[in-house]
């Protein structure tokens, strides 16, 4: 399990920020440490982290939604107006939620479609698309900003 | 799009830190049922592993210490987490040890990797062979109650999950060789040749 700690991290950062990142990993792998008994031993261990991290993420996402903490600097601001800076860590804040962990499920992990759709919910087809459609949209906006 | 690796980089000392508050919290909860840290001596770095009841084994770095620790994660529990904290006593104790301050351990020791006869004789070897002395194979046999069982005498030592602290560097051969060792020959060497001094 420690092996995937690296990538879980790149993982939750992505998809949430580094601040809330880093406690949703700390929740991923203490959910995993909790169940990791039960977990099959021919299971695929990096899909089962990210699994759980996704959930993770979502739980984070909603409870910062409730608190409805104002942000100083919203990273989703307008993706490609005037940010010349704007790197590809602030471009893949800014896609749709699907877009952005379908692209960081897949090009952070490496993990098939069909395991990432097993996460997302909906077909591999649609998860091909969601992570296409996502990385189109940052070549567009890093294309804009350079 | 291989930069989005790079767009997200993950720091070692990040990973660290996390990591020990992984490990903090999983002690709180009870669910860190194999804690592990290294600690360099003069024999190379030694694992230390560490259930909640105690040192569960002590390796060489030639047994490989990931090959040890998947093998605690099989046979123990998939809990394994590096959470140095657990082992603080025992690597003080080793330190004192390896600086000739030291000739016996006193930390909990949990002997589930060693059943049987092969535990027996460790058990003996922890208790009546001391420190600076030597007990040959054969010696040890009868001291655990089969004196014709050199040979799983020899296999007991050779499989000790607990080399140095349960010290089965000092059975050696009845005709004074060295005889073999888990750590290696050079280690039980310069183990026996500590104690002498």
């Amino acid at each position: 399990m420690a092996e995937f700690g690296p990538t879980v991290l790149r993982v939750v950062r992505a998809v949430l920020g580094p601040a809330d990142g880093d406690d949703a990993w700390s929740e991923t792998f203490l959910a995993a440490l909790r169940a990791y008994p039960q977990l099959p031993a021919d299971a695929n261990v990096e899909a089962w982290l990210v699994t759980i991290a996704h959930r993770k993420a979502i739980d984070v996402t909603r409870s910062t939604a409730r608190r409805a903490v104002p942000v100083a600097d919203p990273p989703e601001t307008e993706a490609g107006t005037d940010l010349p800076d704007l790197d590809l860590a602030a471009a893949l804040a800014a896609l749709p939620p699907k877009q952005r962990r379908a692209v960081a499920y897949h090009y952070l992990t490496g993990l098939p479609y069909a395991e990432i759709a097993e996460i997302l919910g909906g077909s591999a087809d649609a998860a091909r698309r969601a992570a296409a459609d996502g990385i189109a949209a940052l070549r567009r906006t890093i294309g804009a900003n350079r | 799009m291989n930069e989005l690796l790079d767009a997200f980089p993950v720091e070692g000392a990040d990973v660290d830190r996390l990591r020990a508050r992984l490990a903090a919290a999983a002690e709180a909860e009870g669910i860190l049922d194999v804690a592990y840290r290294t600690v360099d001596t003069p024999v190379g770095p030694l694992l230390l592993a560490a259930t909640e009841q105690g040192l569960v084994r002590v390796a060489y770095p030639n047994q490989g210490h990931d090959a040890v620790l998947q093998a605690l994660a099989d046979r123990v529990s998939p809990r394994v987490l590096h959470a140095p904290g657990r082992l603080d006593p025992v690597a003080r104790q080793l330190d004192d040890y390896f600086a000739g301050r030291r000739q016996r351990f006193d930390v909990p020791l949990d002997w589930r990797l060693s059943t049987g006869f092969r535990s027996t004789v460790l058990h003996h070897l922890a208790i009546d062979v001391d420190y600076g002395h030597t007990a040959s194979y054969a010696a040890l046999a009868a001291l655990a109650g089969n004196p014709k069982a050199v040979r799983a005498v020899g296999t007991a030592c050779a499989t000790n999950p607990l080399p140095v602290v349960v010290p089965c560097h000092r059975v050696v051969r009845s005709d004074g060789a060295i005889g073999n060792y888990a750590g290696g020959v050079e280690a039980k060497r310069t183990l026996l040749e500590l104690e002498a001094a």
